[in-house]
């Protein structure tokens, strides 16, 4: 393992310290509890919002506290939820008196200890909560039998129009709403030409042949639905864009794409990817709005990329363009 | 009452669990690994670590007092999906047993099938979804059937059924949390939080039964 940290049990309490110093008067750290806000939270009247995960993920969720998108984000260890404390803590923080919205991954961990915190506040006589959960991962199948959809890309997208609904002073039940009908839109979908490396196992998370990929990859390294042979990126970008377009019916409205990078993919590349999906898409009549192409929910160092579509409209474009200032996302501002 | 189970009973309860767990970290690490992502034994054994040394900084004066530093502490330290779920239990423990000193076998059963299902409303997971439920439901029922011949019995009951219920999770096809991502490559394997609730059952016996 060959990474840039001091000690590998100390990687997010180290990261949140660079955080802190990258961004001084725009973010702080509440270390103890590891909860990253914006400098002048609460916002008065605004609804808060707050997120939060496993961390290895990054920009997201840290990376989009600021202006126009979270006002906080509680970073789990690698990998791992954030505890119900974490999370009350940046409830508190973020609480302006208009109610405070919790925007949860899908994965058993953070429901739960989101679910916690949410009881925690109400039994302390805090701020009204909403919750909208994100399971935007078409490459799991048997949602029924299982966890459920896996929470990607689509988080992303949900804290930006979200954000941006907040601060134009909406309230908490509308705020949810929108954040609600973005996750209900949007669908994603995978693939890993590497493994990730979790700094405290300090080996690949998994096994993936040189000359193989994985479609369907989740963001921990969780499988996917097969392996294939390496293909072309015209070749991959089919095996994205196929299932995500059957499961979702993108014709007739504006749609906003996320190329995304797990990780150790260089842009150039992703470049490339989003070159051949932008053709398949418009072969199949699907127009596409609204673009970002980047590292926004990576997976530590893994190579390859996801792919997120969102079914959106009038409205929520016009939300996506409002201003947006956060180190990992910002125009208008 | 003779059969009455006391505080410092209940509190040497936790405090084999912990001991329970971290003799068996390895072991449920490794089941933990075949189907998960390798961490029960890790961070159960972190947040009873915690656990006991809270209850020595501030030994608590009532049951509830007892359970809710369990859980309080269990929340804040162990993460994931245990967290919670073992957090709930001894929370909804604490409710139901509330500000007492001594359960008798009644008061005892109450308590423990609240926190029984605490779990499965904070899962929401079925029998048989290859789960700490599939060791905890059978041992809670068990100690209810058993409860008339004492709290020792009742207890002796739940383990055997707890871990009965632990051992035929094994080719069980997991339906909740991350293992059932695996789908049928799940079976063949045993459940971690099944293995660390039967612990969980036995702990409480060698308490009752070391009075």
């Amino acid at each position: 393992m060959k990474k840039l940290i001091n000690d590998p049990d100390q990687v997010v309490a180290d990261a949140l310290v660079g955080i802190e110093a990258a961004y001084p008067g725009r973010l702080a750290v509440d270390h103890a509890h590891r909860v990253v806000h914006r400098a002048d939270a609460p916002v008065r009247g605004k609804v808060g919002l707050v997120s939060g995960g496993g961390s290895g993920h990054e920009p997201l969720h840290a990376g989009f506290v600021g202006p126009g998108m979270l006002d906080a984000a509680c970073a789990g260890e690698v990998f791992t939820s954030p505890t119900p404390d974490q999370v009350l803590a940046a409830s508190r923080i973020v609480d302006g008196g208009a109610g405070v919205l919790h925007i949860v991954k899908n994965y058993t961990g953070d429901i739960m200890n989101f679910e916690m915190a949410a009881e925690l506040l109400g039994a302390e006589g805090g701020p009204p909560v909403a919750s909208v959960v994100t399971a935007d991962d078409v490459a799991v199948q048997d949602s029924l039998y299982t966890a459920g959809r896996r929470g990607v890309g689509v988080t992303v997208l949900v804290e930006k129009i979200a954000g941006a609904a907040a601060a134009q002073g909406r309230g908490l039940a509308d705020v949810a709403a929108v954040a609600a009908r973005v996750a209900d839109s949007g669908r994603s979908m995978g693939v890993a030409l590497t493994s990730c490396t979790v700094p405290s196992a300090g080996r690949p998370t998994f096994d993936l042949p040189e000359d193989e990929m994985e479609i369907g990859i989740g963001i921990h390294g969780e499988p996917g639905r097969f392996r294939r042979p390496l293909g072309s990126a015209a070749e991959i970008a089919e095996q994205l864009v196929v299932p995500v377009t059957d499961d979702l019916d993108l014709t007739g409205a504006p749609v906003i794409a996320l190329l995304n990078g797990m990780g150790a993919t260089p842009l150039l590349e992703l470049y490339v990817m989003y070159g051949e999906v932008a053709r398949l898409l418009e072969a199949r009549g699907v127009g596409v709005a609204r673009t970002l192409v980047g590292n926004y929910i990576t997976s530590l160092d893994m190579a390859g990329c996801s792919l997120t579509l969102l079914r959106a409209d009038d409205e929520l474009l016009g939300l996506w363009d409002a201003p947006v200032d956060t180190p990992g996302l910002r125009w208008g501002a | 009452m003779a059969d009455d189970v006391t505080l410092g009973q209940l509190r040497a309860w936790v405090e084999g669990f912990q001991v329970l767990v971290a003799a068996h970290r390895g072991y449920l690490t490794d089941l933990d690994a075949a189907i998960g992502d390798a961490d029960h034994g890790t961070n159960l054994d972190r947040g009873l670590t915690a656990v006991v040394t809270a209850l020595r900084e501030s030994p608590p004066g009532a049951v509830d007092e007892l359970a809710k530093t369990v859980a309080m502490t269990l929340i804040s330290t162990v993460g994931g999906a245990s967290g919670p779920l073992y957090g709930t239990f001894f929370l909804r423990f604490a409710t139901a047993a509330g500000p007492v000193t001594t359960l008798d076998v009644e008061a005892l059963a109450l308590a423990l099938r609240a926190g029984v299902d605490g779990v499965v409303a904070r899962g929401h997971a079925e029998p048989e979804d290859k789960t700490m439920v599939d060791a905890l439901s059978p041992a809670i029922t068990a100690f209810e059937t058993a409860a008339a011949d004492g709290a020792a019995s009742a207890c002796r009951a739940a383990v055997a059924a707890a871990e009965a219920g632990r051992d035929a999770t094994t080719p069980l096809v997991a339906r909740k949390g991350r293992a059932s991502y695996l789908g049928e490559r799940s079976a063949g394997h045993l459940d971690p939080g099944a293995a660390s609730s039967a612990l969980l059952v036995r702990a409480l016996a060698d308490a009752v039964a070391g009075a």
